[in-house]
């Protein structure tokens, strides 16, 4: 009997400790030292239009623009409200169809040669920002004829967005789909 | 694997090696009471919480009064997390007016929650309200994982302990697990993360138009929450429960290589520290470091083959000109070692946290997951429960090899005799039973094969690993079995409760039945268990019985994938 008093009580007061105390000192202390991030490291267009979130990536299909990665999740792609991989094994006859569409729709923009696994596997998250700089090199010749730009100017725009591995020892080389068609938006006057 | 990938491989398990020793120190003088760096301002809070929770710190308890402890504190807490779930649309801090869980998936989930399983049969951001996710999940993710460690300085204590009934005090080791290790930790865990990108807030969910106007539609909603809070004990407290549907690969609660690399060390550090600890309180470092050997060998192997799998790719489509190892359910800020190194550290641990889909590895790449669950997560293992596992394993290994060679089975100066013997291969075995029985059942039952989202011989993984990450409380999926049915709900909440309580209370009675042993110092006649031939010898029984367990299963699964993949080449 009393020990079932001092698990109640327990259970009580850490309820308030762990689930009230420490997630406000967390969030009080995050919003301090990194506003930004603790919202969810929103951007804003030169409008000061909220388009999204630097982590968070988004569809994009036209040609002028860099496409993302394929993303499985529900009701249509790159759907916030449910993150999620296509959990697809690798034998299962959807995974061989979806990744034949998805090499035929590069190769009907003129891509020859080897496509970059990340364009044609969707994510883990369905969200994920980022593509290698290898997929992005791989769209400069699509995006330059949209754009009526030079390969040599798209070029540079992917160089200047691609981020090394951290401390230049963690994580893999990688671009932000989102930075990136921004950057280009800004930047360049569309023909 | 390319230069990034061995940096980063190298660098974490070097790093995870130079924290053992101090945090595992760390551990023992808290469990010992003694005077640490952290006492001038966490004794008072103890103190007064003793107070507040009518405590008597000094009182001892003996084995079956600990285990009631337990029972009774879990029972509460499965309780409180229960209701809240089914009311959640009445309590606050519901900014997006979230509807309550139905029955059968908050039994599931509180179950879950408190058992350090955290199997989710529910998506994060579109089910549950952040008042559930802060005073439900985060609460029990830090009691959960407190509850394994009090378990597991219990067992230590059954070795240490002589001629006594005594096994300390459960509240007290409740206390301070959690407000000495685990609570500091997730603070300053917290604000690193925060700082690479993991949202903390209360607002609600933010509308954004999005760039490329064409799309339909045109508008997202971007959820949002506390969410680095709970990332932090999810981790630290092998836990794994994601407030997100697509846990850590979500890039809020995973933004970076960094922050990856901070959840890889995080769900390794407290189980690995424990095999310190350990050798600190019976005095003999060098137990706890053969333990810890084990446990690194394995985890190597592990992520070699799973490297291997996942680089060599699917050559159903290699012949198509894709480029690069299988990426499908992964994502590109990790690579494919920052997803390996995960998968192996979650599921070598009861964590279960996933930052790539574990259904979309290559057969032999989900082999390896799922084969770290089987063997009783051993490979560090759950926070406390890793620990006591592996104890169990070396007590069967002892006996064994005392039956070889015959000498007197003894352990760290304790006889092992029957009774020992039963608990011990009830500790090892439930959760391995309950698996083979719960998946058998599953596909005598129409309606949950349909719950299957592969066909063929990746389907039975997809049970198979189920019933094994619930009874083993891991918690990771091959996510693409639909798992909030009743029949999952439901037989999935018992699996987890058998394979989290029957151990536990299998490990109390042992711990109770050696501290009263006498000690027998070590003599010629003793084989040594802190010395190679010992380790090599407990290695090899692990792998064994789970090799006997599960091998016609996994040759069903993911064996007879593979072959099917390679086309007999």
């Amino acid at each position: 009997m009393k020990d079932l008093k001092s698990a109640l009580l327990l259970v009580l007061f850490l309820t308030l400790l762990l689930g009230g105390i420490y997630p406000a000192v967390v969030t009080v202390a995050a919003n301090l030292l990194f506003p930004h991030q603790a919202e969810g490291s929103l951007v804003a267009d030169g409008y000061g239009r909220v388009v999204g979130s630097k982590l968070i990536g988004q569809p994009f299909s036209e040609a002028k623009y860099f496409w993302p990665r394929p993303s499985a999740t529900a009701a249509f792609a790159y759907n916030p409200l449910l993150s999620a991989g296509s959990n697809l094994g690798p034998t299962h006859p959807e995974l061989i169809r979806q990744v034949k569409e998805r090499i035929t729709r590069f190769r009907d923009t003129g891509v020859t040669g080897e496509i970059p696994a990340d364009l044609v596997f969707a994510s883990a998250s369905g969200l994920d920002p980022h593509i290698s700089p290898e997929a992005a090199w791989l769209q400069v010749p699509r995006i330059a004829k949209a754009r009526g730009l030079s390969v040599e100017k798209v070029h540079r725009f992917v160089v200047t967005t691609t981020q090394g591995p951290q401390a230049g020892t963690l994580g893999a080389p990688r671009v932000n789909v989102l930075a990136l068609n921004m950057a280009l938006d800004r930047d360049t006057v569309l023909p | 694997m390319n230069v990034y990938e061995w940096q980063q491989t190298i660098l974490l398990f070097v790093t995870l090696l130079l924290l053992i020793k101090p945090l595992g120190t760390f551990m023992a003088r808290v469990y010992q009471g003694e005077w640490t760096f952290l006492s001038p301002v966490l004794l008072p809070c103890e103190n007064l919480l003793y107070r507040l929770c009518r405590v008597d710190s000094d009182e001892e308890m003996d084995w079956r009064r600990y285990a009631l402890a337990m029972l009774l504190f879990n029972l509460v807490c499965f309780v409180t997390l229960f209701v809240i779930l089914l009311t959640q649309q009445l309590l606050p801090l519901n900014p997006q007016h979230l509807p309550a869980f139905s029955w059968p998936l908050a039994f599931n989930t509180s179950v879950s929650f408190t058992t350090n399983t955290n199997w989710q049969n529910y998506g994060g951001e579109a089910n549950s309200s952040y008042f559930s996710q802060m005073a439900g999940f985060t609460v029990h993710n830090f009691v959960s994982a407190a509850t394994g460690m009090a378990i597991a300085i219990a067992m230590i204590r059954g070795f240490v302990r002589r001629k006594t009934s005594s096994l300390g005090n459960f509240w007290v080791d409740l206390v301070r697990s959690t407000l000495y290790i685990l609570l500091p930790l997730s603070l300053v865990v917290a604000l690193v993360l925060v700082s690479q990108g993991v949202i903390q807030n209360f607002s609600p969910y933010k509308t954004v138009s999005l760039i490329e106007s064409t799309n339909t539609p045109g508008e997202v909603q971007i959820p949002m929450g506390p969410v680095a809070s709970q990332e932090a004990i999810k981790e630290l407290g092998t836990n794994g429960g994601g407030f997100f549907n697509a846990n850590s690969a979500h890039p809020f609660e995973n933004p970076t290589p960094f922050s990856n690399f901070i959840e890889i060390l995080l769900i390794l550090l407290i189980p690995a520290s424990l095999t310190s600890t350990f050798g600190t309180m019976v005095g003999n470092t060098r137990q706890g470091w053969g333990l810890l050997s084990i446990m690194f060998f394995l985890l190597i192997v592990s992520f070699a083959v799973l490297q291997w799998a996942e680089t060599s790719g699917n050559p159903l489509l290699s012949g198509l000109g894709v480029h690069g190892g299988n990426m499908e359910g992964k994502e590109v800020r990790f690579g494919l070692a920052g997803s390996s190194l995960f998968s192996v550290a979650s599921t070598g641990t009861s964590c279960g946290a996933v930052n790539s889909m574990h259904d979309s590895l290559t057969p032999l790449g989900g082999l390896v997951p799922l084969s770290l669950i089987l063997t009783g997560e051993v490979v560090f293992g759950g926070v406390g429960s890793g620990l006591y596992t592996m104890l169990a394993f070396a007590v069967i290994a002892v006996f064994v090899s005392g039956l070889m060679i015959g000498r007197t089975p003894e352990y760290l100066g304790k006889k092992i005799e029957v009774r020992e013997i039963w608990l011990s291969i009830l500790t090892v075995l439930t959760a391995g039973v309950t698996v083979l029985i719960f998946s058998g059942l599953a596909l005598l039952i129409p309606s949950a094969v349909a719950s299957m989202a592969n066909p063929g011989a990746h389907g039975l993984s997809e049970v198979l690993y189920g019933f094994a990450s619930m009874a083993n409380n891991n918690g990771s999926a091959f996510a693409g079995l639909n798992g909030n049915v009743n029949f999952y709900n439901l037989l999935g909440a018992l699996a987890m409760l058998i394979g989290r309580y029957i151990p536990a209370l299998a490990v109390l009675a042992m711990a109770g039945s050696l501290a009263e042993k006498k000690f027998i110092p070590a003599s010629l006649g003793t084989l040594p268990t802190d010395r190679a031939p010992f380790v090599i010898w407990l290695l090899l029984v692990i792998v064994i019985v789970g090799a006997l367990t599960f091998f016609p299963a996994l040759a069903l699964g993911p064996i007879a994938e593979h072959l099917i993949m390679t086309g007999g080449n």
